[in-house]
Protein backbone atom coordinates (compact mmCIF):
# COMPACT_ATOMS: atom_id res chain seq x y z
CA UNK A 1 0.00 0.00 0.00
CA UNK A 2 2.62 2.50 1.00
CA UNK A 3 4.99 1.10 -1.56
CA UNK A 4 2.43 1.45 -4.33
CA UNK A 5 1.59 5.03 -3.45
CA UNK A 6 5.29 5.87 -3.22
CA UNK A 7 6.03 4.53 -6.64
CA UNK A 8 3.08 6.43 -8.03
CA UNK A 9 4.41 9.60 -6.50
CA UNK A 10 7.79 8.95 -7.95
CA UNK A 11 6.52 8.27 -11.40
CA UNK A 12 4.10 11.10 -11.83
CA UNK A 13 6.51 14.05 -11.71
CA UNK A 14 9.12 12.25 -13.78
CA UNK A 15 6.80 12.00 -16.74
CA UNK A 16 5.61 15.59 -16.72
CA UNK A 17 8.88 17.32 -15.86
CA UNK A 18 10.73 15.28 -18.45
CA UNK A 19 13.86 14.96 -16.33
CA UNK A 20 14.62 11.71 -18.12
CA UNK A 21 14.48 11.34 -21.92
CA UNK A 22 11.92 13.91 -23.11
CA UNK A 23 8.84 12.45 -24.76
CA UNK A 24 9.48 14.43 -27.92
CA UNK A 25 12.17 16.80 -29.06
CA UNK A 26 15.82 16.85 -28.12
CA UNK A 27 18.51 15.65 -30.43
CA UNK A 28 18.75 12.46 -32.37
CA UNK A 29 20.75 11.61 -35.45
CA UNK A 30 17.57 10.43 -37.15
CA UNK A 31 16.36 14.04 -37.14
CA UNK A 32 18.94 14.74 -39.81
CA UNK A 33 16.98 12.42 -42.08
CA UNK A 34 14.06 14.85 -42.04
CA UNK A 35 16.33 17.73 -42.99
CA UNK A 36 18.48 15.88 -45.48
CA UNK A 37 16.34 15.96 -48.66
CA UNK A 38 15.69 19.69 -48.52
CA UNK A 39 19.06 20.79 -47.26
CA UNK A 40 20.95 18.64 -49.76
CA UNK A 41 19.18 20.27 -52.72
CA UNK A 42 19.49 23.69 -51.10
CA UNK A 43 23.20 23.27 -50.42
CA UNK A 44 23.94 21.90 -53.89
CA UNK A 45 21.92 24.40 -55.94
CA UNK A 46 21.94 27.53 -53.77
CA UNK A 47 24.80 27.69 -51.28
CA UNK A 48 27.52 25.95 -53.27
CA UNK A 49 26.88 28.01 -56.43
CA UNK A 50 27.06 31.12 -54.27
CA UNK A 51 30.50 30.10 -52.98
CA UNK A 52 31.61 29.31 -56.53
CA UNK A 53 30.43 32.69 -57.82
CA UNK A 54 32.44 34.40 -55.11
CA UNK A 55 35.49 32.33 -56.15
CA UNK A 56 35.00 33.03 -59.87
CA UNK A 57 34.97 36.75 -59.15
CA UNK A 58 38.70 36.57 -58.43
CA UNK A 59 39.52 34.89 -61.74
CA UNK A 60 40.15 35.98 -65.26
CA UNK A 61 38.23 33.29 -67.11
CA UNK A 62 36.35 32.78 -70.36
CA UNK A 63 34.50 29.79 -68.88
CA UNK A 64 36.36 27.22 -71.01
CA UNK A 65 40.15 27.59 -71.01
CA UNK A 66 42.49 27.75 -68.02
CA UNK A 67 41.45 30.36 -65.48
CA UNK A 68 43.95 32.80 -63.99
CA UNK A 69 43.84 34.27 -60.46
CA UNK A 70 43.69 38.07 -60.71
CA UNK A 71 42.80 39.04 -57.15
CA UNK A 72 40.57 42.08 -56.91
CA UNK A 73 41.08 43.23 -60.49
CA UNK A 74 37.50 42.37 -61.56
CA UNK A 75 36.14 44.42 -58.68
CA UNK A 76 38.39 47.32 -59.60
CA UNK A 77 37.02 47.27 -63.12
CA UNK A 78 33.42 47.06 -61.86
CA UNK A 79 33.98 50.23 -59.87
CA UNK A 80 36.12 52.16 -62.38
CA UNK A 81 34.66 51.24 -65.77
CA UNK A 82 32.41 54.13 -66.82
CA UNK A 83 30.08 51.79 -68.69
CA UNK A 84 29.60 49.59 -65.60
CA UNK A 85 29.01 52.59 -63.37
CA UNK A 86 26.39 53.89 -65.80
CA UNK A 87 24.70 50.49 -65.75
CA UNK A 88 24.58 50.43 -61.95
CA UNK A 89 23.31 54.02 -62.16
CA UNK A 90 20.46 52.72 -64.31
CA UNK A 91 19.80 50.20 -61.53
CA UNK A 92 19.41 53.07 -59.08
CA UNK A 93 17.08 54.90 -61.48
CA UNK A 94 15.04 51.68 -61.63
CA UNK A 95 14.68 51.89 -57.84
CA UNK A 96 13.01 55.28 -58.28
CA UNK A 97 10.49 53.82 -60.74
CA UNK A 98 10.02 50.36 -59.21
CA UNK A 99 10.07 51.32 -55.54
CA UNK A 100 9.88 55.03 -54.73
CA UNK A 101 7.09 55.98 -57.14
CA UNK A 102 4.79 53.05 -56.28
CA UNK A 103 5.24 53.70 -52.55
CA UNK A 104 4.45 57.41 -53.01
CA UNK A 105 1.39 56.60 -55.13
CA UNK A 106 0.23 54.08 -52.54
CA UNK A 107 0.67 56.58 -49.71
CA UNK A 108 -1.13 59.33 -51.60
CA UNK A 109 -4.06 57.03 -52.22
CA UNK A 110 -4.20 55.74 -48.70
CA UNK A 111 -4.17 59.33 -47.45
CA UNK A 112 -7.37 59.94 -49.37
CA UNK A 113 -9.18 56.99 -47.92
CA UNK A 114 -8.00 56.32 -44.41
CA UNK A 115 -11.29 57.48 -43.02
CA UNK A 116 -13.75 55.61 -45.19
CA UNK A 117 -14.97 52.06 -45.15
CA UNK A 118 -14.13 50.55 -48.52
CA UNK A 119 -16.84 48.66 -50.35
CA UNK A 120 -15.84 45.62 -52.39
CA UNK A 121 -12.35 45.70 -50.90
CA UNK A 122 -11.69 42.04 -51.78
CA UNK A 123 -12.48 42.68 -55.44
CA UNK A 124 -10.26 45.78 -55.61
CA UNK A 125 -7.43 43.87 -53.95
CA UNK A 126 -7.67 41.04 -56.45
CA UNK A 127 -7.59 43.40 -59.43
CA UNK A 128 -4.84 45.63 -58.04
CA UNK A 129 -2.68 42.56 -57.48
CA UNK A 130 -3.08 41.28 -61.04
CA UNK A 131 0.17 42.88 -62.33
CA UNK A 132 2.09 40.92 -59.68
CA UNK A 133 0.93 37.52 -60.87
CA UNK A 134 1.38 37.93 -64.62
CA UNK A 135 4.56 36.45 -66.08
CA UNK A 136 7.06 39.23 -66.77
CA UNK A 137 7.27 38.09 -70.38
CA UNK A 138 3.52 38.62 -70.75
CA UNK A 139 3.84 42.03 -69.11
CA UNK A 140 6.62 42.89 -71.54
CA UNK A 141 4.56 41.84 -74.57
CA UNK A 142 1.60 43.89 -73.34
CA UNK A 143 3.68 47.00 -72.79
CA UNK A 144 5.56 46.64 -76.06
CA UNK A 145 2.18 46.96 -77.73
CA UNK A 146 1.16 49.92 -75.55
CA UNK A 147 4.42 51.75 -76.31
CA UNK A 148 4.51 50.74 -79.98
CA UNK A 149 4.52 53.35 -82.71
CA UNK A 150 0.97 52.37 -83.73
CA UNK A 151 -0.02 51.60 -80.13
CA UNK A 152 -2.55 53.20 -77.79
CA UNK A 153 -0.31 55.92 -76.29
CA UNK A 154 0.49 57.45 -79.64
CA UNK A 155 -3.14 57.03 -80.71
CA UNK A 156 -4.25 59.14 -77.73
CA UNK A 157 -1.55 61.74 -78.45
CA UNK A 158 -2.71 61.99 -82.05
CA UNK A 159 -6.27 62.33 -80.91
CA UNK A 160 -5.54 65.32 -78.69
CA UNK A 161 -3.35 67.01 -81.30
CA UNK A 162 0.07 66.25 -79.81
CA UNK A 163 1.41 64.44 -82.91
CA UNK A 164 4.82 66.01 -82.29
CA UNK A 165 5.25 63.92 -79.16
CA UNK A 166 4.51 60.56 -80.76
CA UNK A 167 7.41 58.14 -81.07
CA UNK A 168 8.43 54.52 -80.60
CA UNK A 169 8.74 54.98 -76.84
CA UNK A 170 11.01 51.99 -76.19
CA UNK A 171 13.23 52.72 -79.18
CA UNK A 172 13.98 56.36 -78.42
CA UNK A 173 17.19 57.27 -76.56
CA UNK A 174 15.36 59.95 -74.56
CA UNK A 175 12.41 57.87 -73.41
CA UNK A 176 13.48 54.20 -73.37
CA UNK A 177 14.78 54.10 -69.78
CA UNK A 178 11.78 55.99 -68.41
CA UNK A 179 9.40 53.79 -70.38
CA UNK A 180 10.97 50.61 -68.97
CA UNK A 181 10.89 52.15 -65.49
CA UNK A 182 7.19 52.99 -65.76
CA UNK A 183 6.44 49.34 -66.50
CA UNK A 184 7.94 48.63 -63.07
CA UNK A 185 5.81 51.35 -61.52
CA UNK A 186 2.77 49.67 -63.02
CA UNK A 187 3.82 46.23 -61.73
CA UNK A 188 4.31 47.44 -58.17
CA UNK A 189 1.80 50.20 -57.47
CA UNK A 190 -1.05 47.77 -56.74
CA UNK A 191 1.09 45.83 -54.29
CA UNK A 192 1.85 49.03 -52.38
CA UNK A 193 -1.80 50.12 -52.39
CA UNK A 194 -3.01 46.77 -51.08
CA UNK A 195 -0.33 46.66 -48.36
CA UNK A 196 -1.01 50.22 -47.22
CA UNK A 197 -4.80 49.98 -47.32
CA UNK A 198 -4.53 46.82 -45.22
CA UNK A 199 -2.26 48.60 -42.76
CA UNK A 200 -4.42 51.72 -42.57
CA UNK A 201 -7.51 49.69 -41.74
CA UNK A 202 -5.79 48.42 -38.62
CA UNK A 203 -5.20 51.94 -37.27
CA UNK A 204 -7.27 52.73 -34.20
CA UNK A 205 -9.91 55.31 -35.23
CA UNK A 206 -9.57 56.95 -31.84
CA UNK A 207 -6.18 58.26 -32.95
CA UNK A 208 -7.90 60.18 -35.73
CA UNK A 209 -10.56 61.51 -33.40
CA UNK A 210 -7.86 62.68 -30.99
CA UNK A 211 -5.98 64.36 -33.85
CA UNK A 212 -9.16 66.14 -34.92
CA UNK A 213 -9.88 67.33 -31.44
CA UNK A 214 -6.39 68.83 -31.46
CA UNK A 215 -7.44 70.70 -34.60
CA UNK A 216 -5.32 68.75 -37.10
CA UNK A 217 -6.22 69.14 -40.75
CA UNK A 218 -6.10 66.24 -43.23
CA UNK A 219 -2.42 66.78 -44.06
CA UNK A 220 -1.32 67.00 -40.43
CA UNK A 221 -3.44 63.99 -39.63
CA UNK A 222 -1.67 62.00 -42.34
CA UNK A 223 1.80 62.86 -41.05
CA UNK A 224 0.90 62.49 -37.38
CA UNK A 225 -1.20 59.33 -37.48
CA UNK A 226 -1.26 57.45 -40.79
CA UNK A 227 2.39 57.62 -41.83
CA UNK A 228 3.89 56.45 -38.50
CA UNK A 229 1.37 53.63 -38.29
CA UNK A 230 2.36 52.37 -41.74
CA UNK A 231 6.10 52.06 -41.03
CA UNK A 232 5.98 48.26 -41.11
CA UNK A 233 4.04 48.12 -44.38
CA UNK A 234 6.28 50.74 -46.02
CA UNK A 235 9.31 48.73 -45.01
CA UNK A 236 7.89 45.52 -46.52
CA UNK A 237 6.87 47.33 -49.70
CA UNK A 238 10.31 48.89 -50.12
CA UNK A 239 12.20 45.65 -49.47
CA UNK A 240 10.14 43.83 -52.10
CA UNK A 241 10.17 46.56 -54.72
CA UNK A 242 13.84 47.53 -54.34
CA UNK A 243 14.83 43.88 -54.77
CA UNK A 244 12.53 43.75 -57.77
CA UNK A 245 14.10 46.87 -59.25
CA UNK A 246 17.67 45.61 -58.98
CA UNK A 247 16.79 42.18 -60.38
CA UNK A 248 15.06 43.68 -63.37
CA UNK A 249 16.27 41.31 -66.09
CA UNK A 250 13.12 39.85 -67.64
CA UNK A 251 11.45 43.14 -68.52
CA UNK A 252 14.58 44.62 -70.09
CA UNK A 253 15.39 41.44 -72.02
CA UNK A 254 11.88 41.26 -73.43
CA UNK A 255 11.34 44.92 -74.24
CA UNK A 256 14.56 46.69 -75.24
CA UNK A 257 17.41 44.17 -74.81
CA UNK A 258 19.32 46.98 -73.18
CA UNK A 259 18.96 49.32 -76.16
CA UNK A 260 18.80 51.59 -77.95
CA UNK A 261 22.59 51.66 -77.63
CA UNK A 262 23.17 50.96 -73.97
CA UNK A 263 20.48 53.31 -72.70
CA UNK A 264 18.46 50.66 -70.83
CA UNK A 265 21.29 48.34 -69.81
CA UNK A 266 20.81 47.27 -66.16
CA UNK A 267 23.10 45.26 -63.82
CA UNK A 268 21.36 41.89 -64.31
CA UNK A 269 21.59 42.25 -68.04
CA UNK A 270 25.28 43.14 -67.83
CA UNK A 271 25.88 40.00 -65.75
CA UNK A 272 24.00 37.83 -68.24
CA UNK A 273 25.95 39.28 -71.17
CA UNK A 274 29.29 38.97 -69.42
CA UNK A 275 28.65 35.40 -68.35
CA UNK A 276 27.05 33.95 -71.46
CA UNK A 277 27.66 36.24 -74.44
CA UNK A 278 31.06 37.95 -74.14
CA UNK A 279 32.32 35.14 -71.85
CA UNK A 280 33.97 37.44 -69.35
CA UNK A 281 33.00 35.13 -66.49
CA UNK A 282 35.21 36.60 -63.75
CA UNK A 283 33.92 40.10 -64.37
CA UNK A 284 30.28 38.92 -64.49
CA UNK A 285 30.76 37.04 -61.22
CA UNK A 286 32.25 40.15 -59.59
CA UNK A 287 29.34 42.24 -60.84
CA UNK A 288 26.85 39.73 -59.43
CA UNK A 289 28.61 39.75 -56.05
CA UNK A 290 28.40 43.55 -56.05
CA UNK A 291 24.71 43.39 -57.03
CA UNK A 292 23.95 40.87 -54.27
CA UNK A 293 25.74 42.97 -51.65
CA UNK A 294 23.92 46.07 -52.88
CA UNK A 295 20.57 44.28 -52.44
CA UNK A 296 21.55 43.05 -48.97
CA UNK A 297 22.78 46.46 -47.84
CA UNK A 298 19.74 48.33 -49.16
CA UNK A 299 17.16 45.91 -47.80
CA UNK A 300 19.01 45.73 -44.49
CA UNK A 301 19.11 49.54 -44.24
CA UNK A 302 15.40 49.81 -45.08
CA UNK A 303 14.35 47.30 -42.43
CA UNK A 304 16.60 48.93 -39.84
CA UNK A 305 15.49 52.49 -40.56
CA UNK A 306 11.80 51.67 -40.62
CA UNK A 307 11.77 49.18 -37.75
CA UNK A 308 8.79 50.02 -35.57
CA UNK A 309 9.62 50.99 -32.04
CA UNK A 310 7.39 48.44 -30.37
CA UNK B 1 -17.33 59.87 -39.41
CA UNK B 2 -17.05 59.36 -43.13
CA UNK B 3 -18.41 62.10 -45.32
CA UNK B 4 -20.13 61.38 -48.60
CA UNK B 5 -17.54 63.36 -50.53
CA UNK B 6 -14.69 61.31 -49.09
CA UNK B 7 -16.44 58.04 -49.85
CA UNK B 8 -16.96 58.99 -53.48
CA UNK B 9 -13.42 60.36 -53.93
CA UNK B 10 -11.87 57.30 -52.31
CA UNK B 11 -13.77 54.85 -54.45
CA UNK B 12 -13.14 56.89 -57.59
CA UNK B 13 -9.41 56.61 -56.93
CA UNK B 14 -9.72 52.86 -56.35
CA UNK B 15 -11.63 52.41 -59.59
CA UNK B 16 -9.01 54.37 -61.53
CA UNK B 17 -6.28 52.26 -59.93
CA UNK B 18 -8.12 49.07 -60.81
CA UNK B 19 -8.59 50.20 -64.43
CA UNK B 20 -4.88 51.04 -64.74
CA UNK B 21 -4.00 47.62 -63.32
CA UNK B 22 -6.35 45.87 -65.72
CA UNK B 23 -5.71 47.87 -68.88
CA UNK B 24 -2.52 46.26 -70.26
CA UNK B 25 -3.80 42.71 -70.01
CA UNK B 26 -7.27 43.58 -71.30
CA UNK B 27 -5.71 45.58 -74.10
CA UNK B 28 -3.51 42.66 -75.13
CA UNK B 29 -6.50 40.29 -74.95
CA UNK B 30 -8.58 42.58 -77.21
CA UNK B 31 -5.64 42.92 -79.58
CA UNK B 32 -5.42 39.12 -79.72
CA UNK B 33 -9.12 38.85 -80.58
CA UNK B 34 -8.99 41.31 -83.47
CA UNK B 35 -8.22 40.04 -86.98
CA UNK B 36 -4.61 40.22 -88.14
CA UNK B 37 -3.84 42.14 -91.35
CA UNK B 38 -4.55 39.94 -94.35
CA UNK B 39 -7.11 37.91 -92.48
CA UNK B 40 -10.51 37.32 -94.01
CA UNK B 41 -12.20 37.49 -90.62
CA UNK B 42 -14.30 40.46 -89.58
CA UNK B 43 -15.14 41.37 -86.01
CA UNK B 44 -13.76 39.24 -83.17
CA UNK B 45 -11.90 36.10 -84.11
CA UNK B 46 -10.07 33.23 -82.45
CA UNK B 47 -7.81 32.53 -85.40
CA UNK B 48 -4.82 34.31 -83.80
CA UNK B 49 -5.01 31.84 -80.93
CA UNK B 50 -5.05 28.94 -83.35
CA UNK B 51 -2.09 30.48 -85.17
CA UNK B 52 -0.11 30.94 -81.95
CA UNK B 53 -1.00 27.47 -80.70
CA UNK B 54 0.18 25.74 -83.88
CA UNK B 55 3.09 27.97 -84.94
CA UNK B 56 4.48 28.72 -81.49
CA UNK B 57 4.31 25.15 -80.19
CA UNK B 58 2.50 26.29 -77.07
CA UNK B 59 0.80 22.97 -76.44
CA UNK B 60 4.28 21.58 -75.80
CA UNK B 61 5.62 24.48 -73.74
CA UNK B 62 2.50 24.88 -71.59
CA UNK B 63 2.78 21.18 -70.76
CA UNK B 64 6.48 21.66 -69.93
CA UNK B 65 5.66 24.59 -67.67
CA UNK B 66 3.02 22.58 -65.85
CA UNK B 67 5.37 19.62 -65.43
CA UNK B 68 8.18 21.79 -64.05
CA UNK B 69 5.89 23.82 -61.80
CA UNK B 70 4.10 20.80 -60.30
CA UNK B 71 7.39 18.96 -59.76
CA UNK B 72 8.92 21.95 -57.98
CA UNK B 73 5.80 22.48 -55.87
CA UNK B 74 5.52 18.80 -54.92
CA UNK B 75 9.18 18.30 -54.06
CA UNK B 76 9.41 21.57 -52.15
CA UNK B 77 6.24 20.90 -50.16
CA UNK B 78 7.41 17.44 -49.03
CA UNK B 79 10.89 18.66 -48.13
CA UNK B 80 9.53 21.71 -46.32
CA UNK B 81 6.98 19.74 -44.27
CA UNK B 82 9.72 17.34 -43.14
CA UNK B 83 12.19 20.10 -42.37
CA UNK B 84 9.61 22.39 -40.79
CA UNK B 85 8.49 19.58 -38.50
CA UNK B 86 11.97 18.73 -37.27
CA UNK B 87 12.89 22.39 -36.84
CA UNK B 88 9.81 23.52 -34.95
CA UNK B 89 8.12 20.54 -33.28
CA UNK B 90 11.15 18.35 -32.63
CA UNK B 91 13.25 21.43 -31.86
CA UNK B 92 16.31 20.27 -33.76
CA UNK B 93 19.37 21.21 -31.71
CA UNK B 94 21.11 23.28 -34.40
CA UNK B 95 17.93 24.89 -35.68
CA UNK B 96 19.26 28.43 -35.24
CA UNK B 97 22.14 27.56 -37.51
CA UNK B 98 19.83 25.91 -40.07
CA UNK B 99 17.51 28.94 -40.06
CA UNK B 100 20.49 31.24 -40.58
CA UNK B 101 21.61 29.15 -43.56
CA UNK B 102 18.11 29.27 -45.04
CA UNK B 103 17.94 33.03 -44.49
CA UNK B 104 20.71 33.45 -47.10
CA UNK B 105 18.54 31.85 -49.78
CA UNK B 106 15.60 34.06 -48.93
CA UNK B 107 17.27 37.15 -50.38
CA UNK B 108 19.66 35.59 -52.89
CA UNK B 109 19.12 36.84 -56.47
CA UNK B 110 19.39 34.26 -59.31
CA UNK B 111 22.25 36.33 -60.72
CA UNK B 112 24.44 35.21 -57.82
CA UNK B 113 24.25 31.53 -58.75
CA UNK B 114 23.48 31.45 -62.45
CA UNK B 115 27.07 30.98 -63.71
CA UNK B 116 27.96 27.95 -61.50
CA UNK B 117 24.53 26.43 -62.20
CA UNK B 118 25.17 26.68 -65.93
CA UNK B 119 28.61 25.10 -65.51
CA UNK B 120 27.24 22.31 -63.33
CA UNK B 121 24.44 21.35 -65.68
CA UNK B 122 26.58 21.55 -68.80
CA UNK B 123 29.26 19.39 -67.13
CA UNK B 124 26.68 16.77 -66.13
CA UNK B 125 24.95 16.85 -69.51
CA UNK B 126 21.69 17.97 -67.90
CA UNK B 127 21.57 21.34 -69.63
CA UNK B 128 18.38 21.58 -71.71
CA UNK B 129 16.60 19.02 -69.52
CA UNK B 130 13.76 19.37 -67.02
CA UNK B 131 16.23 18.74 -64.18
CA UNK B 132 18.11 21.94 -64.99
CA UNK B 133 15.02 23.95 -64.16
CA UNK B 134 13.48 21.81 -61.41
CA UNK B 135 16.44 21.35 -59.06
CA UNK B 136 17.55 25.02 -58.81
CA UNK B 137 13.96 26.13 -58.26
CA UNK B 138 13.33 23.56 -55.53
CA UNK B 139 16.48 24.92 -53.91
CA UNK B 140 15.38 28.55 -54.16
CA UNK B 141 11.80 27.83 -53.01
CA UNK B 142 12.92 25.80 -50.02
CA UNK B 143 13.90 28.62 -47.61
CA UNK B 144 10.52 30.38 -47.83
CA UNK B 145 8.68 27.05 -47.72
CA UNK B 146 10.59 25.79 -44.67
CA UNK B 147 10.12 29.03 -42.73
CA UNK B 148 6.45 28.90 -43.70
CA UNK B 149 5.86 25.36 -42.41
CA UNK B 150 8.06 25.74 -39.32
CA UNK B 151 6.16 28.88 -38.44
CA UNK B 152 2.81 27.19 -38.98
CA UNK B 153 3.70 24.09 -36.94
CA UNK B 154 5.07 26.15 -34.07
CA UNK B 155 1.70 27.88 -33.72
CA UNK B 156 -0.03 24.56 -33.05
CA UNK B 157 -0.31 23.63 -29.35
CA UNK B 158 2.66 21.60 -28.10
CA UNK B 159 0.29 19.33 -26.18
CA UNK B 160 -0.66 17.73 -29.53
CA UNK B 161 2.72 16.10 -29.95
CA UNK B 162 3.11 15.37 -26.24
CA UNK B 163 -0.25 13.62 -25.98
CA UNK B 164 0.51 11.50 -29.02
CA UNK B 165 3.98 10.65 -27.71
CA UNK B 166 2.49 9.51 -24.40
CA UNK B 167 0.19 7.24 -26.36
CA UNK B 168 3.30 5.68 -27.79
CA UNK B 169 3.28 7.21 -31.26
CA UNK B 170 6.67 7.55 -32.90
CA UNK B 171 7.94 10.87 -34.25
CA UNK B 172 7.21 10.03 -37.84
CA UNK B 173 3.71 8.77 -36.99
CA UNK B 174 3.01 12.04 -35.21
CA UNK B 175 4.02 13.93 -38.34
CA UNK B 176 2.05 11.66 -40.62
CA UNK B 177 -1.18 11.44 -38.62
CA UNK B 178 -1.29 14.79 -36.83
CA UNK B 179 0.95 17.53 -38.18
CA UNK B 180 0.84 16.78 -41.91
CA UNK B 181 -3.00 16.68 -42.06
CA UNK B 182 -3.27 19.82 -39.94
CA UNK B 183 -0.72 21.57 -42.14
CA UNK B 184 -2.55 20.86 -45.40
CA UNK B 185 -4.10 24.32 -45.58
CA UNK B 186 -0.74 26.04 -45.08
CA UNK B 187 0.79 23.71 -47.69
CA UNK B 188 -1.92 24.66 -50.19
CA UNK B 189 -1.36 28.41 -49.77
CA UNK B 190 2.37 27.92 -49.99
CA UNK B 191 1.96 25.77 -53.10
CA UNK B 192 0.00 28.50 -54.87
CA UNK B 193 2.83 30.91 -54.18
CA UNK B 194 5.59 28.58 -55.38
CA UNK B 195 3.54 27.57 -58.41
CA UNK B 196 3.24 31.23 -59.37
CA UNK B 197 6.97 31.94 -59.02
CA UNK B 198 7.94 28.77 -60.87
CA UNK B 199 5.47 29.25 -63.72
CA UNK B 200 6.72 32.79 -64.30
CA UNK B 201 10.48 32.14 -63.95
CA UNK B 202 12.38 33.47 -66.92
CA UNK B 203 16.11 33.98 -66.37
CA UNK B 204 16.86 30.42 -65.21
CA UNK B 205 14.89 29.00 -68.13
CA UNK B 206 16.71 31.23 -70.59
CA UNK B 207 20.15 30.19 -69.37
CA UNK B 208 19.55 26.55 -68.46
CA UNK B 209 17.35 25.33 -71.33
CA UNK B 210 18.24 27.58 -74.25
CA UNK B 211 18.52 25.13 -77.14
CA UNK B 212 15.93 22.42 -76.64
CA UNK B 213 12.46 23.37 -77.79
CA UNK B 214 11.09 20.09 -76.45
CA UNK B 215 11.60 21.08 -72.78
CA UNK B 216 11.25 24.87 -72.93
CA UNK B 217 8.69 26.49 -70.64
CA UNK B 218 5.88 28.77 -71.79
CA UNK B 219 7.43 32.14 -70.83
CA UNK B 220 10.63 31.24 -72.68
CA UNK B 221 8.71 30.09 -75.77
CA UNK B 222 6.72 33.30 -75.66
CA UNK B 223 9.90 35.35 -75.46
CA UNK B 224 11.40 33.62 -78.51
CA UNK B 225 8.09 33.70 -80.37
CA UNK B 226 7.64 37.41 -79.69
CA UNK B 227 11.23 38.07 -80.69
CA UNK B 228 10.43 37.10 -84.29
CA UNK B 229 8.32 40.16 -84.77
CA UNK B 230 9.25 40.46 -88.42
CA UNK B 231 7.74 37.08 -89.25
CA UNK B 232 4.87 37.05 -86.79
CA UNK B 233 1.89 39.40 -86.68
CA UNK B 234 1.53 41.39 -83.44
CA UNK B 235 -2.02 40.01 -83.08
CA UNK B 236 -0.67 36.45 -83.01
CA UNK B 237 2.00 37.41 -80.46
CA UNK B 238 -0.73 38.96 -78.33
CA UNK B 239 -2.69 35.73 -78.56
CA UNK B 240 0.39 33.78 -77.48
CA UNK B 241 0.82 36.08 -74.47
CA UNK B 242 -2.79 35.46 -73.44
CA UNK B 243 -2.26 31.69 -73.77
CA UNK B 244 0.78 31.83 -71.47
CA UNK B 245 -0.92 34.05 -68.90
CA UNK B 246 -4.30 32.35 -68.89
CA UNK B 247 -3.58 29.28 -66.70
CA UNK B 248 -2.17 31.49 -63.94
CA UNK B 249 -4.88 34.12 -64.31
CA UNK B 250 -7.63 31.49 -64.08
CA UNK B 251 -5.97 29.82 -61.08
CA UNK B 252 -5.58 33.25 -59.48
CA UNK B 253 -9.25 34.17 -59.82
CA UNK B 254 -10.43 30.73 -58.68
CA UNK B 255 -8.11 30.60 -55.68
CA UNK B 256 -7.85 34.33 -55.03
CA UNK B 257 -8.08 34.01 -51.26
CA UNK B 258 -5.13 31.62 -51.14
CA UNK B 259 -3.09 33.70 -53.55
CA UNK B 260 -3.81 36.94 -51.70
CA UNK B 261 -3.00 35.58 -48.27
CA UNK B 262 0.02 33.80 -49.72
CA UNK B 263 1.40 36.89 -51.42
CA UNK B 264 0.74 39.13 -48.43
CA UNK B 265 2.05 36.71 -45.80
CA UNK B 266 4.95 35.80 -48.05
CA UNK B 267 5.78 39.49 -48.16
CA UNK B 268 5.69 39.83 -44.40
CA UNK B 269 8.16 36.98 -43.97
Amino acid sequence: MTLASQSQNNNAPRQTSGSAEPAIGGFAWRHLLYLAPGLAVYALFCLWPLVQTAYFSFLSWDGITQARWVGLRNYVSVFTNTQTLTVFGHGLIMIVFYAVLPVLIGLLIVAIMTRIRIRLLAMFRTVLFLPQILATVVVAVAWRWIYAYDGPINAVLNLVGLESLTRAWLGDFDTALISVGLIGTWINFGLCMVLFIGGAQKIDTQLYEAARLDGANAVQEFFAVTLPALRGEISIALVLTVTNALRNFDIVWNTTSGGPGTSTLVPSYLIYEGAFVTRNVGFAAAASVVLTILILVLTGAITRLLRSRD
Amino acid sequence: MESRKEVIAGHAVLIIGALVALYPFVSVALHALSPAPGSAATGWTLENFIGAWTRGGFSRSLWNSALVAFSVVGATAVAAVLAGYVLSVLKFRWRVFVFALLMIGLVLPSEARIIPLYNFFSATGLLNSYWALILPQVASSLPLATFWMANYFSQLPESLAEAAALDGAGEFDILRHIYAPLGMSAVMTLSCLIFLYTWNEFMLALVLMPDNVAVQTAPLSLSFFAGNERTTEPEVIAAAAVLVALPVVIAYFLLQRRFMSGLLEGAVK
